[in-house]
């Protein structure tokens, strides 16, 4: 998606649909009701070969859209193999997908893969001599029992019937006449409700899509098909879109729930299958998205593949379970109605951001994956450790342990290395003389020395910290971020009152928050770039462009929580409504001055975060940056630049 | 679905009722469909010659789709057997117990099983993790993931 960065537009009046420039590919329009609330939200999908060095090609899919590809993959099976799309989806699975493989395998050995994936039993494959004329022919499971007397094509099953008069089945022991027998192609038959009471506990409880057969022993996998008419039902059944179990004291909608998630765990198996999908890691989001990095991992090292899956904010029912990476999005579900806006297009309701290369859920451009992992594992580790250390402990100026004053007075002896010093000065003690409990060498000069040695080994520590407290810091301010959504949104509700202006034309302060947010994010990793740049004209190029930046956002930041300019003098209110033309001039003024400064400083701001993630992009294409450490991908750095 | 568990627990029971138990295997109580008792003694030539033990048989609501919680009596001066896949604490690592079991598999048919394994013991020894998992064991057994390291 790349309208937020390519196109703002500078007065969203009437020329707004001008301003769509670059994308000549499928557009997304998130809204299905066209009304106007929704021109914020052209969705770019893919937006050809135009893109910013800081982008990458990607696709959105949906899940609709990707059970399509995948249906397409087993009709291209079915078509090389001549087997029915059950059959064709399990040896697909088994393969992973792998279609390639799979037809090599296939043609290799076609018994063991069949028996392989679950499609065959071994000595069916093996004796009989007519297996293929019985696949072909509507080889799924067979519903033995199942009433479709009136249904020709349950004719050729006929012979697979087992006369239901002397049935029992072998799980429950019920034996009743009016019992629905099941079984996959092995005949190993069972009754209606044990074979729905097994699926859904496969499917629900075990998350698994591939569903043996009940008997031990037994490797034949129940196919989409057989899975499909069991939980809802045949097709051609009375009412088609009605969910219809086989088993008549099915809880229907436990049935259609768990089918549902039946396709969902083969959604997702395809999905990890494939190295160029990803599934959407936001809770409750089924969206995925396709982006072909070409060769794997070592294109990591050069671009930071932060994609979007099209949808936003999170579902209802999710909405509890977890605290979205950065809080943004989950007060999405309790406002998103209340706003004027509605219908789900709330300014709560976050995009969906994620590294396709890395399990980061958000977006750590314009760090690449390693830096940013690095990054975060040693925050993970250190960061409080590196204050505590930093506000307890001092070292021994002769070993350089960390030592921790827990009590007693300031006479300290260093328990690995046997030096004696003194707290307060970190000289020797035996420069104390007779002053045991007190100290007013500070300025001798074997105390100088030793708080020098002592400075020096604070100084990484202190360097870290320096990065990790500003990183934190933004990190705090996007969180906080989602106040001022809230304090914005009011805001614009209450320029609208208070002014002529319509909701179109306060969106600015939407515009402001959102690039402020996503600028705010940049920043945030510039921090751990820098921590792992070394030292050099490029890395202070890279601090240059940084701290415009972050001036530029605290600018802005500070136009949007400052006080709004009071609109009591709008009382004159001849504001025709219209376009917000001509209207009442007194607080109207500054009002537009206002919008004016905001408007000015979100397409500066924006600018500047361009340049940043353009610069450090192209500084990884060129392969500019240099390290003080070493980074999975890159050269190790070399020994003068090590040292920092 | 607790009207498939009872009753196929129910058939269970009136099949050991009337055809009585393998040889070697005694039901001891099954008042409910909740818990049953089994004691276990293995025939003939074996290291567990003489000795009896006792299996607990626990049913949730869902069996016979998942699979029973089944262990050795460790309580009132009754003990597991020494066996390498048989904690001190009686739980049993036993494949058709977990991932490899079945429905069709029924109460009597992992008993036989679990004789069978312990006829083939080839030497009397605790799991090698004994201390270490005994330690941390959840109350059911079920509630471990067993690792299936071999086919014995």
């Amino acid at each position: 998606m790349s309208s937020d960065e390519e196109d703002y537009y500078m007065d969203s009046d009437d020329d707004m649909m001008d301003d769509v420039q670059d994308e000549d590919t499928s557009d997304i329009d998130m809204d299905d009701d066209d009304d106007d609330t929704d021109f914020g939200y052209d969705f770019k999908v893919g937006s050809g070969s135009k893109h910013k060095s800081y982008q990458v090609d990607y696709t959105s899919l949906s899940q609709p859209r990707v059970e399509q590809t995948m249906k397409e993959d087993v009709d291209h099976i079915c078509g090389i193999f001549g087997v029915d799309a059950g059959t064709a989806s399990l040896l697909l699975r088994n393969e992973s997908w792998n279609k390639e493989r799979l037809i090599e395998k296939y043609m290799d050995n076609t018994t063991k893969v069949l028996v392989d994936a679950g499609a065959a039993q071994p000595e069916f494959a093996l004796v009989r001599p007519s297996t293929t004329a019985r696949r072909s022919a509507r080889s799924t499971s067979k519903l033995l029992s199942f009433k479709k007397s009136s249904n020709p094509t349950s004719s050729p099953e006929q012979p697979e019937r087992i006369p239901s008069t002397s049935f029992t089945c072998p799980i429950c022991f019920d034996d009743s006449p009016d019992l629905k027998q099941l079984a996959l192609h092995c005949g190993h038959a069972a009754c209606s409700g044990c074979w729905n009471a097994y699926v859904i506990s496969k499917i629900r409880d075990e998350g698994e899509h591939c569903i043996r057969c009940m008997t031990e022993g037994c490797a034949l996998v129940a196919t989409d098909e057989f899975i499909h008419d069991l939980l809802v039902g045949p097709p051609g059944s009375p009412a088609p879109t009605a969910v219809t179990p086989i088993d008549p004291s099915a809880d229907v909608h436990e049935n259609a729930v768990a089918f549902n998630r039946f396709n969902q765990l083969l959604v997702r198996n395809f999905v990890s299958s494939n190295p160029n999908l990803k599934f959407c890691p936001f809770p409750g989001c089924t969206n995925t998205v396709e982006c072909s990095l070409g060769s794997g991992k070592a294109v990591l090292t050069s671009v930071v593949p932060t994609v979007k899956c099209g949808a936003r904010g999170i579902p209802q029912d999710t909405s509890d379970l977890k605290e979205g990476v950065s809080g943004k999005a989950t007060f999405s579900s309790a406002l998103g109605s209340s706003g004027p806006s509605g219908g789900g297009t709330s300014i709560h309701d976050k995009e969906h951001v994620f590294c396709f290369g890395c399990p980061i859920e958000g977006d750590h451009r314009p760090v690449v994956c390693a830096v940013a992992k690095m990054w975060m594992k040693k925050c993970e580790d250190d960061s409080e450790t590196a204050n505590w250390i930093k506000s307890n402990t001092k070292e021994c100026s002769q070993c350089q342990s960390t030592i921790e004053k827990n009590g007693g007075c300031n006479h300290m002896t260093c328990k690995k290395c046997k030096y004696e010093f003194c707290w307060v000065c970190m000289g020797p003690w035996s420069e104390h003389g007779t002053a045991w409990y007190s100290c007013n060498r500070y300025d001798e000069k074997g105390s100088i020395d030793a708080r020098d040695a002592q400075s020096r080994s604070r100084a990484s520590l202190e360097r870290y910290l320096h990065y990790y407290n500003r990183w934190a810091n933004h990190e705090q301010s996007a969180k906080l971020s989602l106040d001022l959504y809230l304090k914005t949104e009011k805001k614009m509700e209450d320029l609208q009152l208070t002014s002529s202006l319509t909701w179109i034309e306060v969106q600015f302060m939407r515009r402001a928050v959102d690039v402020l947010l996503s600028c705010r994010t940049t920043l945030k990793w510039t921090y751990a770039m820098g921590y792992y740049l070394a030292r050099g004209n490029e890395k202070d190029l890279f601090e240059d462009n940084q701290r415009d930046l972050e001036k530029a956002v605290e600018d802005l930041s500070e136009l949007l929580e400052g006080p709004m300019p009071t609109e009591v003098d709008a009382a004159a209110g001849s504001g025709s409504g219209e376009g917000g033309g001509g209207g009442g001039q007194g607080g109207q003024g500054s009002i537009s001055e206002l919008r004016q400064k905001v408007t000015d400083k979100t397409v500066y701001v924006q600018k500047r975060n361009e340049i940043v993630l353009d610069d450090t992009a192209q500084g990884f294409l060129d392969g500019r940056w240099r390290w003080n450490t070493s980074i999975d991908g890159f050269e190790d750095p070399a020994d003068e630049i090590r040292v920092d | 679905m607790a009207s498939i568990s009872s009753r196929r627990l129910a058939k269970e029971l009136m099949e050991i009722k009337n055809d009585g138990c393998p040889v070697g295997i005694n039901l001891v109580k099954a008042d409910d469909f909740s818990t049953w008792w089994f004691t276990i003694q293995v025939m003939g030539e074996s290291l567990y010659k003489n000795e009896q033990f006792t299996l607990q048989f626990r049913f949730d609501p869902q069996y016979p789709i998942s699979s029973p919680a089944v262990q050795f009596v460790v309580t009132d001066g009754k003990e597991a057997p020494v066996h390498p896949h048989v904690y001190s604490n009686g739980h049993i690592c036993a494949s058709i117990l977990g991932n490899e079991w079945s429905p069709v598999l029924s109460v009597i048919a992992v008993c036989v099983t679990l004789q069978s394994m312990l006829a083939s013991c080839k030497e009397k020894q605790r799991p090698i993790d004994n201390d270490r998992y005994i330690k941390h064991a959840p109350e059911n057994p079920k509630k471990t993931r067993f690792h299936y390291d071999d086919d014995t």
